[in-house]
């Protein structure tokens, strides 16, 4: 029986929760789960919990503000919250990359549509836009001219509140269909796997297919060098190859979903993080 | 394993007897994604729509 009390942190219980709270099981770790969604949190000294947690909040506002008030009483947690903040915006993503020198495709921030514009046009078509705050691909564009560009941030103007100003324009990398998530546990890249899919949005979310990939040394440092740039933790981080073979780091999730990753590896995946979480505190 | 009428379409949902609080459990008649807000008695909510903020 472990000493250590772990909190795990979540409103939804997703197949990558459910393995958590089987290997907390599985090493005899004291747990409880914490929904954030019935947390009132009064701003004192006091522990809010008594032990690590773990943040596997699904809700990036939710995860950061639970993160930002357990470490205000002391507690560690995993991710912490500027790991999730920097993860969890794409912009401070890819100015953490620029900062620690970490191989990106060509990214412009802008504040404005018709700035974004300007910056599809400096990019050059096709050019890719993104929200700065999404998941799973959604709202991810590719657009083709200036014409659909144009178009389309029309539209993301008319979206109600300022966050939709803030856009992501990258150069679009044509990839061998497919694109990588390596998991970080800590300072670790752990497994690899490829996502296939037919369409240039190789996400799990939207179908892509795993496959086995081998954490070669130049994915590995790239993967781990990614990590590094927004703080380190339990991180996926999306890698894309160009036709040419060059490794790309695209960006890197706090909230890792793992259950496709962990259908094409042998490493047990959630005890590989609930020994990192252990370790933090042991 | 229960079953649990459908905040929806009142079909019988089935709850497995492992199932978790927070889970979510789709209805096979009417597709609806329900959260399990109670395990003894098992009981099912309408699952919270996906945020723009949710992901990974």
């Amino acid at each position: 029986m472990s000493d250590v009390d772990v909190v795990l942190v979540a409103s939804r219980i997703r197949a990558e929760e459910r393995a958590l709270l089987e290997a907390l099981r599985g090493r005899g770790v004291r747990h409880h789960v914490l929904d954030p969604r019935e947390l009132i949190i009064e701003p004192t000294q006091s522990p809010i919990v008594d032990g690590v947690a773990l943040i596997r909040e699904i809700s990036l506002t939710s995860a950061r503000y639970t993160a930002r008030a357990l470490e205000a009483t002391g507690s560690v947690t995993v991710n912490n919250s500027s790991v999730i903040e920097m993860c969890g915006d794409k912009a401070l993503t890819a100015l953490a990359f620029a900062r620690h020198g970490v191989a990106t495709p060509r990214t412009l921030v802008t504040l404005s549509e018709p700035a974004a514009v300007q910056a599809c046009d400096e990019i050059g078509y096709p050019a890719v836009i993104k929200p700065v705050v999404g998941s799973w691909g959604r709202l991810v564009a590719r657009v083709p001219d200036q014409e659909t560009a144009t178009n389309l941030l029309e539209h993301r103007s008319q979206l109600p509140g300022p966050q939709h100003r803030v856009t992501c324009v990258q150069d679009w990398v044509d990839k061998p269909g497919r694109d990588i998530r390596v998991l970080i546990v800590g300072d670790q890249p752990v497994a690899a796997m490829y996502r296939r899919s037919e369409h240039w949005r190789t996400n799990a979310a939207l179908g892509a297919e795993p496959a086995p990939c081998r954490l070669t040394p130049d994915l590995a440092k790239l993967a781990t060098d990614a990590a590094r740039a927004v703080g380190s933790g339990v991180l996926g981080v999306d890698v894309v190859e160009d036709n040419d073979g060059r490794l790309m780091a695209l960006e890197v999730n706090h909230g890792t979903e793992f259950r496709a990753l962990q259908s094409v590896t042998d490493v047990d995946l959630a005890d590989a993080i609930v020994e990192h979480v252990l370790g933090l505190v042991e | 394993m229960s079953t649990v009428a459908c905040p929806d379409c009142a079909a019988s949902v089935p709850v497995p007897g492992e199932a978790l609080v927070s889970e979510i459990l789709v209805c096979r008649e009417c597709d609806s994604e329900l959260e399990v807000v109670g395990v003894d008695p098992p009981l099912l909510a309408r699952a919270p729509e996906v945020e723009e903020d949710w992901g990974e």
